[in-house]
């Protein structure tokens, strides 16, 4: 029996049996078996991924199990990196989740719904990079979606803000849903055919509008499931307010499904485009990844900070994937392969360290209650293996050489670098400015984690809650242990992915030499002259940093550390509330990029009644608001609202009114009709 | 080869350890005689470094091991990059993994370290510091890597050696406008990146001046020695690479015991000269308000950005 067959049997029958177990046992052995089983879903995906990877191709078609137009499957290497990455995402997340919704009675994410729906959404995860044709996918991709949502939700007795970030989640899911459902019925209708063998072999004869239709609409909305500019509203809003494990799977496996829609169609049903689809991929990918690392650089809230990260690394993700097209427009098959190859490294990369940072990131909410950074700190001291987690995972997040998304990121850039030597002005003003908006993004991103990690859990702690917490249960501790272990091995040996990523590259169809090859556990590229091996990096740093221990001490005093109070210029003995925060630490960035953030800041002065001289309370506030969203959705939402009153007055009651209206429909459509013939 | 290699990238390194005080007592002592000032002599920061080694390090209250750790690797990673780049020859065992984008992204993890063990010991100034230095470092991440990019597109590598052998077998490009630019680009970044004037004053212990000075107040003997160490090695080996990429004449392209000896003394001619130029510039500069930072920053990601479309448009004819 084929293995990929085999593997995602395997996971539909954990997930038919989780679901089952989390609908129907009671509290007591309910997270544990569900847990166990999602864990099952996870590593069963994981496993057919892999295979499919390495190599076996599977398709089918089941005609019963969907009315009317069957389901179709088909699994490629493209789809098994997918379903590798989501799979071994689920695998860690769901040992984590057994512990996170431990000891917390029967609410939130322990209860009945979230543990049945939990398999469910990961399951679909797994499934939507297999489906092959249009109504399966979108059927996967709405079960996703609401999965998803209701996983949102599931904390809204809580929080007023889960309720507010669900309605967000839910629109914007919907709205993307009819994006997706118009251009892929369009591409289907001309097509003649909805499975994707069908739209694969007639993609050439459409009529060049239309299939630059079919690729905005379809963009679009795969665009706003990977969080990019302007779709990007519900991320910031529905990443946070989730529990941890929710968060952790939509960061780092939901989201990567706007990628892989925009990957299968562009290059593969499609069979790539002209070279304006793919500068506007990336422009997007340029604006997201700029836009959402400076709101985390403003963020003080520790799940929002995480959550613009991802945009930011989705945007870099979405600059690869369009800078893979228009080198494939340009002719230059090995450098197409090249870019599209770093690109689903870096999202590979991505999946591991956020997963990482958002499982920590959700053993700090659950330890303290709290999300705001400003009241956080000295967590180091109470949660050592969590921050020394969060720590593997922010040095991944950063990309500097012994984390893990440096080698995605180097290989991003060596193919723009050497992009630069196609013809074309486009490419000589998009390259140059691509490079230095990743170069912006890196340089931020450092600032980003570095508040990340050295307000939370360094220092000393600002507030009550940040004093009393505990280490988190073993159960979350495995979790988050798998997950730094990929990161480690991704940091270590990018090398070994080579031969996948080759296949999924060849698989999504920019044609071309194989771009990467494995070589002394480096990448090292074929076309052009540049190596990269991470190990010896590491190698060399450990070397140099032994060298640096040992000698000064063999030369100096072999006296022991003293401990001693804190020196602070002779102030001496400073209190938590003396030392910096979130928002202060932001604060230099945020003046930097004042133009472009226009930041609120308010200042009430309330004077003494005896004399406006005398001040009796100052107040400041500084916000800093999302200013596409200022600018786009308020507007929209405002005429909507207006709209909505106007209409109000057309329905005032009167039957007759009412009765009138229908008569005019009545007239209006034989009007259509008879002008229509 | 390999011995003579081997032998290249020790004495590279050496030098740069060894050498590194030396520049900086230079740069001291040029600053001292032009301000009138007799001066400590150019032996001074190595005999400070042995009185801080002899003196046990401090462990203040509350701090972790991100405190402890940092001063070692900010030595470590700049010990990494002072034995990557080509200093002394573009022919070594280590020249293949010598990438322009490696060397960066080496120095930032110098940075975010440090700027780690500021946050650690919770004090204001700790804050501030690492606040600071993380703003400029961000900013100066793309200047670099755009330097980077102009000064990689003419080579067609980012690999350091060989643009450095590039520009010997072609010495002409070096006075392009794409060169010029990113020669001037460049400095500016690494003006910023070690910290001098007039981004960051690295004599001054006046609160609201400091940037780099805040993060490391908490440091004491052994621990002291080691951060003061690194913070002069990454200005000798960022002066050195400065001179290999802009003036690369002398430097060994093969391995020969010869041109090494050779291409020592010339580094040390042009590095000294580079001090020297940048010490004497000191004394007329004045530091720029923290907020103005970005505005030279920014006018030096121009000048990159001019130097890439320069080497685009420049080099077709």
């Amino acid at each position: 029996m084929n293995a990929v067959a085999a593997g995602l049997g395997a996971a539909a029958g954990f997930g038919a049996l989780g679901a089952t177990a989390g609908a129907v046992l009671p509290p007591r052995p309910r997270l544990p078996v569900a847990g166990v089983c999602t864990a099952g879903v996870g590593a069963a995906g994981c496993a057919a991924g892999v295979a499919a990877l390495g190599g076996a191709g599977w398709s089918v078609r089941l005609p019963g199990l969907l009315p009317l137009a069957g389901t179709v499957w088909s699994v490629d290497a493209l789809s098994g990196l997918f379903m590798a990455v989501a799979g071994a995402v689920v695998t860690a997340v769901a040992v984590y989740g057994i512990g996170y919704a431990s000891g917390h009675g029967d609410h939130g994410l322990a209860s009945r719904a979230a543990q049945a729906v939990l398999p469910f959404f990961a399951l679909a995860l797994i499934l939507v990079p297999a489906a092959a044709s249009v109504s399966t996918f979108l059927v996967l991709w709405e079960l996703t979606a609401l999965s998803s949502l209701l996983l949102v939700l599931v904390e809204h007795r809580e929080r007023p803000a889960v309720r507010s970030a669900g309605v967000w989640y839910a629109v914007m899911a919907h709205l993307g849903l009819v994006l997706l459902l118009a251009g892929l019925a369009l591409f289907a209708a001309h097509a003649g055919g909805e499975g994707f063998e069908e739209l694969r072999r007639h993609a050439d004869e459409l009529p060049p509008a239309v299939r630059g239709t079919v690729f905005v609409l379809t963009g679009a909305a795969f665009a706003s499931k990977a969080g990019a500019v302007p779709l990007h509203a519900w991320l910031p809003r529905a990443h946070p307010e989730a529990p941890g494990p929710v968060s952790a799977l939509m960061s780092a496996a939901m989201v990567n499904l706007g990628v892989y829609g925009i990957v299968r169609t562009g290059f593969d049903l499609l069979g790539g485009g002209p070279a304006w689809w793919w500068l506007g991929v990336m422009t997007v990918g340029g604006l997201s990844a700029v836009h959402g690392i400076l709101q985390a650089a403003m963020a003080s809230d520790l799940k929002r900070l995480l959550a613009c990260s991802t945009a930011e690394n989705l945007g870099l993700v979405l600059v690869g994937t369009g800078a893979a097209g228009l080198f494939a427009a340009s002719g230059d098959g090995p450098l197409a392969a090249l870019a599209l190859a770093a690109a689903l490294l870096h999202l590979v990369n991505h999946a591991a360290f956020k997963a990482l940072l958002f499982t920590a990131a959700g053993s700090v909410v659950r330890a303290t209650g709290v999300r705001d950074l400003d009241r956080l700190g000295g967590l180091r001291a109470r949660m050592p293996l969590t921050a020394g987690l969060f720590a593997v995972g922010a040095l991944g997040a950063v990309a500097l050489p012994p984390g893990n998304g440096f080698a995605g990121e180097w290989l991003l850039l060596q193919s723009l670098i050497h992009g630069m030597e196609l013809p074309g002005v486009a490419v000589a003003v998009v390259l140059p400015l691509s490079v230095a908006f990743i170069a912006l993004s890196a340089g931020i991103a450092a600032a980003v984690f570095v508040k990340a990690l050295g307000i939370a859990f360094f220092a000393r702690p600002r507030g009550g809650q940040a004093a009393h917490a505990h280490e988190s249960p073993p159960p979350m501790l495995a979790g988050m242990g798998l997950l730094a272990v990929a990161c480690a091995g991704l940091a270590l040996a990018p090398g070994l992915l080579g031969p996948g990523l080759d296949r999924a590259v060849a698989a999504a169809g920019p044609r071309g030499a194989v771009p990467v090859t494995r070589e002394g556990l480096g990448v090292r590229l074929h076309d052009i002259e540049a190596t990269l091996s991470p190990l010896w990096v590491v190698a060399a740093l450990t070397g140099a940093l032994v060298l640096a221990t040992v000698v000064p001490r063999w030369y100096g005093t072999r006296r022991r550390r003293t401990n001693a109070r804190l020196w602070d210029c002779g102030g001496g003995a400073p209190t938590p509330r003396m030392a910096y925060t979130a928002t202060s630490f932001a604060e230099p960035l945020q003046r930097v990029f004042d133009n472009v953030l226009a930041p609120e800041q308010d200042v009430d002065v309330t004077h003494a009644r005896e004399s406006a001289y005398l001040v009796e309370r100052v107040r400041f506030r500084n916000r800093v608001p999302d200013r596409i969203e200022h600018r786009l959705y308020e507007p929209v939402l405002g005429a909507l609202a207006r709209t909505g009153r106007n209409a109000r007055r057309l329905a005032n009651g009167s039957v007759h009114l009412y009765l009138g209206y229908g008569f005019l429909g009545l007239l209006a459509l034989f009007v259509v009709l008879a002008v229509g013939r | 080869m390999s011995a003579v290699g081997y032998a290249a990238v020790a004495v590279q390194t050496g030098a740069v350890v060894g050498g590194a005080p030396l520049l900086t007592g230079l740069m001291r002592q040029v600053r001292a005689r032009l301000e009138g000032r007799a001066g400590a002599g150019v032996l001074q920061p190595w005999r400070d470094t042995r009185k801080l080694l002899r003196r046990e390090p401090i462990a203040p209250v509350g701090t972790g091991p991100a405190f402890r750790t940092a001063p070692a690797l900010l030595v470590a990673t700049t010990l990494v990059v002072g034995s990557l780049v080509p200093l002394l020859s573009t022919d070594t065992p280590v020249a293949g993994r010598a990438d322009l984008i490696l060397v960066v992204a080496l120095l930032a993890l110098g940075t975010v370290t440090l700027a780690l063990a500021g946050l650690d010991t919770g004090t204001a100034f700790g804050g501030m510091g690492s606040s600071r230095e993380m703003t400029i470092a961000a900013l100066v991440e793309p200047t670099l890597l755009m330097a980077v990019l102009a000064l990689s597109l003419p080579a067609g590598t980012t690999n350091l050696p060989a643009i450095v052998a590039d520009a010997v077998r072609d010495p002409s490009r070096l006075a392009s406008p794409a060169g010029l630019l990113a020669a001037a680009a460049l400095t500016v970044a690494v003006l910023a990146e070690t910290g001098r004037l007039p981004l960051d004053n690295p004599s001054t212990h006046l609160e609201l001046t400091m940037v780099h000075e805040a993060m490391v107040l908490e440091y004491a003997g052994r621990d002291l020695a080691l951060v003061e160490l690194g913070a002069q090695m990454r200005l000798a080996v960022l002066l050195g690479l400065l001179a290999s990429l802009f003036t690369p004449w002398g430097i060994a392209t093969s391995a020969s015991a010869a041109g090494l000896a050779l291409a020592l003394v010339a580094l040390a001619a042009k590095v000294a000269l580079l001090g020297t130029v940048l010490a004497a510039a000191e004394v007329f500069w004045a530091k720029l308000r923290l907020f103005r930072v970005p505005e030279l920053l920014a006018g030096s990601f121009l000048l990159a950005l001019l130097a890439v479309a320069a080497s685009y448009f420049l080099s077709g004819e």
